[in-house]
Parts: C-alpha cells; sequence; structure tokens
C-alpha cells in the first residue's frame, strides 16, 4: 500500500520542459531515500496548469508544485515527504478544482466545471483499472444492458449536444442520419486530426483521458449500429497516437472492445489511423479520403458521410471533445447536461487560450461565459501592462472580436450574430504592441502553405492576399489595395469548394471592417506597431 | 541504388489492413529517408496503384519527402499564436545561425529548415521542433543554443 502517490503531468507542453527526466530523478531518488514502497510517482495527462514549467502534485495533501527542476527533486523528498514541510518556494496555490460551482463568481477557478476534462490529470490515463474506478465504461455498460440503441440516440438529441469540431451541429441528429441508413457495414470516425492554430484541447484529451473517447465511439456504434471505428490522429501528435494505441489494446484485453461487449450482442472495435501532415485533413471528407490512403483532398457534398463516407458506407465523423461528453451524458442523463450552458449551447466548452495572456492554457467552462471572465478572471488579463487589442476565437479561421464584445457572452447564436463563432475553442488574444497588418499576414500565409489546391479560388485567392499584404508591409501597398482584398475575400468567401476556403477569409474582413484605419496607414507608409519594414525603413530615412 | 527489397516486405506487413498506402510510404521514408523516384516506382510496381497516384499523396502530405534533407529537420512555426510572442524575431536568428532561409538545406547537410503549422503546444509559444523534439518558450538566444547542442552532438558521433 502507498502512502504518498505524487502526480506529475505528462503532456507534450511538460515534457518540453523536462518532465520526463524529473520523473526519472524522482523515482531514482525515492529509490535511495528507501521510499519506494511508501510513494509512487504517476504519470498523468494535463494538470491545468501551463507555462510554469514542470507540474506534480503530493497526495493525500492535494499540494501542487510548479517549475520543478532538477535540483529541486531532492528537496521536495527530504522536505516534504520526510518531514512533511511543504517547499513554499515551488508551491502553487491558483489550482483548478473539479468541486467549484458555476454560479459561483467568488472563486475565479469557481468559473471552469470540469465534465469533458474530469479525468485530465486526475488518473493515470495509461491504466484502464483507474478509469473504471471513476464511473468508466459505466454508460457503455447501461446502454448496452438496459437501453436499446434508439433510446441512445434520443437521449444524446435531447441533451442538445452540438459537435464541437466547430460546425456545432447537433450530434444526435447527425447520428439519426446514419442510424436510418439500411448497410452492411457502417464506421464511426474520432477526427483527432487536431490542426487549428492555437488549439490543443484534443491532444490534451487523448493524453489525458483516453478511455473516455472510446466509451464515446462504442456508444455511438451501437446508436447507429456500427462495429468498427477509427480514431484519424494527426501524425505529429505521437504521444497521443501512443497513449490511444495502449488504451485499445486495454479495452480489448478486458472485452470493452472487441466481440459481444458485456455478454450483449453488440461487437465494436476501434483502430487507429494517423495523419502525415496536412491541415486540410480535418474537413470530415478529407479525413475520409485520407484513410482510403489518398490526397485528402475534399470531396462533393451531398452526399454527406452519414449517408455515403468512409469506402463509401454510411459513416460519422465526430470530433474527440463530442465523443468525450457522451458517456456523461447517458450517465447522467439529457436533463443534467442541459443544466449547464444556455438554452440554445448546453454543455460546457473547452478553451485553449494562448497569445498575450498571462496565464494561458486549457479552460472548461459552461456555454455562455463571456470573453472579459475569460480574460480577465480566468487568464489573469494582458502581460507587461500592455491594453487588450482583439481576440480571435476558433483558430486562423475564426472570427476577430475587439473591445466592444468584452461582454458578449460566448454562446453560437450569440457568437453568430457578432460574426463570429465558437470553432475549435481557441481562444487567441493579441495585445496593442502587435501590427495588424503583420498579424494578418500570418493568418494567410497559414492558408498559403494550408490550401489543398484544387479549388482555384483558395489556391490562387490566398496567395494574392498575401502578396498585397507583403506589399503593404513594404511600403508599397496601392490605394485600390483594400478594395482588392475586400473584392477577393469576400468572392472566397461565397465561392471556395470547402470550409477551410470558406472560413479562410473570415478573419481578415474582420479585421477590415475594425482596423482599418491601420491598414490606412500603412498605405500613408507608417506602422503604428514598428513591426513592419516600412517602419525600419521610415526611420532609416529620418 | 540502394537496396530496394526491403520495401516489398514492407507492402506485406500491411496486407491485412485496408487502404493502407500512407502507413507504407511512413515506413518506406523512414526506412530510406525520402520517397525518391525509384522508390516509389517500386512501390507502384508492388501495390498496383498507379505512379501517378502515389506520386500525388507523397508530394500532398508535410511529413513526407521527395528530396535528401538534412541530418536534422528544424521545423519552426510561425502560426499567430506563435507570431504575437515573437516568432519571428526566433526565427530570424535560426536563419541567420544556420545562413539557410526556409526550406533550404546547410551546405554541410547537417540541418533542414522547414515551417510547421502549428503543433497545439502555443501555452508555451514560440516553439520549434528539430526532429521529434519538441522545444517550447524560445527566446533568440535559446533557439540558437539548441542547435548548437545538436551541431556538438552530431560532431563528436562522427
Amino acid at each position: 500500500m502507498h502512502r504518498i502517490h505524487i502526480l506529475i503531468a505528462m503532456d507534450a507542453h511538460t515534457i518540453s520542459q523536462g518532465a520526463r527526466s524529473i520523473k526519472d530523478a524522482m523515482s531514482r531518488e525515492l529509490a535511495l531515500a528507501g521510499l519506494a514502497d511508501e510513494v509512487r510517482v504517476v504519470e498523468t495527462g494535463s494538470l491545468g496548469i501551463y507555462d510554469k514549467g514542470v507540474v506534480l502534485v503530493v497526495f493525500p495533501d492535494g499540494v501542487y508544485y510548479v517549475g520543478v527542476k532538477m535540483e529541486d527533486v531532492s528537496e521536495i523528498i527530504s522536505e516534504h515527504l520526510i518531514k512533511g514541510r511543504i517547499v513554499e518556494r515551488l508551491h502553487y496555490l491558483d489550482i483548478p478544482t473539479e468541486e467549484a460551482t458555476m454560479g459561483d463568481k467568488s472563486a475565479r477557478i469557481g468559473k471552469q466545471v470540469r465534465v469533458v476534462l474530469k479525468n485530465a490529470g486526475v488518473i493515470d490515463p495509461e491504466s484502464i483499472e483507474e478509469y473504471i474506478a471513476h464511473d468508466g465504461y459505466e454508460a457503455l455498460g447501461k446502454a448496452l444492458t438496459e437501453m436499446k440503441p434508439e433510446q441512445v440516440m434520443e437521449e444524446v438529441k435531447a441533451s442538445g449536444m452540438q459537435g464541437r469540431g466547430g460546425a456545432f451541429f447537433p450530434t444526435g441528429v447527425k447520428w439519426g442520419f446514419a442510424a436510418r441508413e439500411k448497410s452492411d457495414e457502417k464506421y464511426i470516425i474520432c477526427n483527432a486530426d487536431e490542426g487549428e492554430p492555437g488549439t490543443f484541447k484534443d491532444r490534451l484529451i487523448l493524453e489525458g483521458d483516453p478511455h473516455a473517447v472510446i466509451e464515446g465511439m462504442a456508444l455511438a456504434g451501437f446508436a447507429v449500429g456500427a462495429h468498427q471505428g477509427y480514431v484519424y490522429i494527426r501524425g505529429e501528435y505521437r504521444m497521443s497516437i501512443n497513449r490511444m494505441q495502449k488504451a485499445i489494446e486495454q479495452a480489448r484485453k478486458h472485452g470493452l472492445l472487441g466481440k459481444n461487449i458485456f455478454g450483449s450482442s453488440f461487437s465494436f472495435d476501434l483502430d487507429i489511423r494517423e495523419g502525415a501532415g496536412a491541415y486540410i485533413c480535418g474537413e470530415e471528407t478529407a479525413l475520409i479520403e485520407s484513410i482510403e490512403g489518398k490526397r485528402g483532398e475534399p470531396r462533393n457534398k451531398p452526399p454527406f458521410p452519414p449517408s455515403v463516407g468512409l469506402w463509401g458506407k454510411p459513416t460519422i465523423v465526430n470530433n474527440v471533445e463530442t465523443l468525450a461528453n457522451v458517456p456523461q451524458i447517458i450517465l447522467k442523463g439529457a436533463k443534467w447536461y442541459r443544466s449547464m450552458g444556455t438554452e440554445n449551447s448546453p454543455g460546457t466548452k473547452v478553451f485553449t487560450m494562448v497569445g498575450n495572456i498571462n496565464n494561458p492554457g486549457l479552460i472548461e467552462v459552461p456555454m455562455g461565459i463571456t470573453l472579459r471572465e475569460i480574460i480577465y478572471d480566468i487568464g489573469h488579463g494582458i502581460p507587461e501592462g500592455k491594453e487588450f487589442l482583439l481576440a480571435q476565437l476558433g483558430g486562423t479561421t475564426g472570427g476577430i472580436l475587439t473591445r466592444e464584445h468584452l461582454d458578449l457572452p460566448l454562446a453560437v447564436d450569440s457568437l453568430r450574430n457578432a460574426g463570429a463563432g465558437m470553432g475549435s475553442g481557441a481562444l487567441l488574444v493579441v495585445d496593442d504592441s502587435q501590427c495588424i497588418v503583420d498579424l494578418v499576414k500570418t493568418f494567410v500565409e497559414f492558408f498559403v502553405h494550408e490550401s489543398c489546391g484544387i479549388c482555384t479560388l483558395c489556391r490562387e485567392g490566398n496567395g494574392r492576399l498575401l502578396e498585397i499584404l507583403e506589399r503593404m508591409s513594404d511600403g508599397k501597398g496601392k490605394q485600390d489595395d483594400l478594395r482588392l482584398m475586400e473584392e477577393l475575400a469576400n468572392a472566397m468567401l461565397r465561392g471556395a469548394f470547402c470550409g477551410l476556403g470558406q472560413a479562410a477569409p473570415i478573419p481578415i474582413l474582420g479585421c477590415l471592417r475594425y482596423f482599418r484605419s491601420e491598414f490606412e496607414q500603412h498605405l500613408q507608409g507608417a506602422c503604428r506597431a514598428g513591426k513592419c519594414e516600412l517602419h525600419a525603413e521610415n526611420e532609416a530615412a529620418a | 541504388m540502394p537496396d530496394l527489397n526491403k520495401i516489398d516486405k514492407i507492402i506485406k506487413s500491411y496486407e491485412n489492413t485496408r487502404t493502407p498506402l500512407i502507413y507504407i510510404l511512413k515506413d518506406v521514408q523512414k526506412e530510406y529517408g525520402l520517397l525518391s523516384d525509384e522508390i516509389l516506382t517500386r512501390v507502384a510496381k508492388k501495390t498496383a496503384i498507379p505512379l501517378s497516384e502515389i506520386y500525388g499523396v507523397a508530394t500532398f502530405y508535410s511529413l513526407f519527402t521527395t528530396t535528401a534533407k538534412g541530418k536534422h529537420i528544424v521545423r519552426c512555426c510561425n502560426n499567430a499564436p506563435c507570431h504575437v510572442k515573437g516568432s519571428k524575431e526566433v526565427l530570424d536568428h535560426i536563419k541567420s545561425y544556420l545562413g539557410v532561409e526556409t526550406g533550404e538545406t546547410t551546405a554541410d547537410g547537417s540541418f533542414t529548415l522547414e515551417f510547421t503549422s502549428c503543433l497545439g503546444l502555443c501555452a508555451v509559444a514560440p516553439v520549434m521542433m528539430v526532429d521529434n523534439e519538441v522545444y517550447g518558450n524560445l527566446t533568440p538566444e535559446k533557439a540558437v543554443a539548441i542547435l548548437k547542442d545538436y551541431k556538438m552532438k552530431g560532431t563528436s558521433n562522427a
């Protein structure tokens, strides 16, 4: 029996800060101190604390340490574990709590709720036993022994959950399309081709709680009548692939994947498919093409995948976060799910806060929270005393929100009215030291890099937009350029082949709308922020 | 001319996988370091997939390469979240240290510099990836120091 557990966050963020060697050192020094039988070191997913180096928690005390370096390991052991004295120098108090209630405005972290992330950073993601101990696979058991497939689907429909991949299409409705198709084979695909800049929620769910995704997929399979699923993970996410592979093998060993699950007549199995580096494969039909071993170019729609998908069969493609919500909806019911969020946007949403913000990272909050609450209460505001300039919500295809939107409730309908969307849940905060033209250039460079090239408007349109922006920041912009950009962007919005090409101009049009004067300034040879080439030239001339 | 027989073995290992082309190309690239014309021709012959289609796939995905690369591949992100945290300055310093532009390989063949799209490590932006390792919270000095380390390791191995 272990007296103490040390949880060490092992995700790509902390690994890049040296978590792996800290864990090894911890195990080594515990053995040297003769504590190996008393103290167990457990790897866990993200603990929800970022930008603070290596993070670990000592249980049962619940003491969080951040910025742990190699030289701190022996001090933590000798002070905390042996003498029971907290190492104050590394102690971190601003911790996310599971118990915090939604309405509690007094607690800063109280604005966070953990539904999708309830196990992330709590359990060892490589242990199916720990997932099971936290009600894992209970929803699947309930569905297979007490419910009919239609009841599972109806529950998800009644919850009003909308797909968390960015389009926010009602998940239960999508399932219904595939359920009514008659076919000898149907497929469930988990879209884990996360590539929207600023987004890493799916990675942290896969790394922190892979079994929740497996359980969600099995439930989806039961609801629509599919027996095979694929988790499509981008090739760059090595750790997610490894964790998911391990989780699938464990689930098979426990009879939770495979034939006659829970002694029922339902059989379901899963395989991983790896991407090979293409942002466009996040688009569901491009993803299907990629699994089929082809170039990831989007298909014509209709037919939509629930009718004609992978290898021509009815296919459901759901995002990681969507699937991770499903077990809890089945276990706790649609009514419980609807108690969170707003009437038209129920549930919680996982956001990743990035950019010029004091406390970047992953948060889960009820739908309807305001931008101000996220940025200033949870995110601790803008660093170095700078001012908020804009936020981009939903990744690089996301809309632009400015100071006037700070008190807008973040829900699907209210955002739509503001010309934005929740998208992938990435929240990029930009301070007033940044140059708008320079920023928009990075958006467009991304699309030039990631356009798949099949349609002219996206392939050529982004290229021409970049040309215009480059000459603008070189001080060679023409008076007609703003009109030209708008015309081109509007044509792409209406005429590009797929969602990527249609969404690419959204942030450009947003910036032109809210920061037009700054573009005009560049045409006159000045850059407010001093980031552009023309600024340097001006200074040289002066 | 490399020994192409290993390609046949790789293809055979996927005989139970439906539409495995991307997996085959990944393993083949791991074995040979690149997907040259002769390699792709062999894959086409053995899989009975048209060479044009295979070439299309090999040139579509950014993790595949049809040309030889340096010993280490440095992938820098300049997407918006890294950009607002100063990735451009980091990239400029890396370029001048290596003496190459993005997409080029150093004269001694030790480094290839590339762009990458977002790696999902934005909470520790700016970031870069060297081979399979990721490095966050970069400053121009820190980035160059990391590359110097790789170079040192490279010469000690030789």
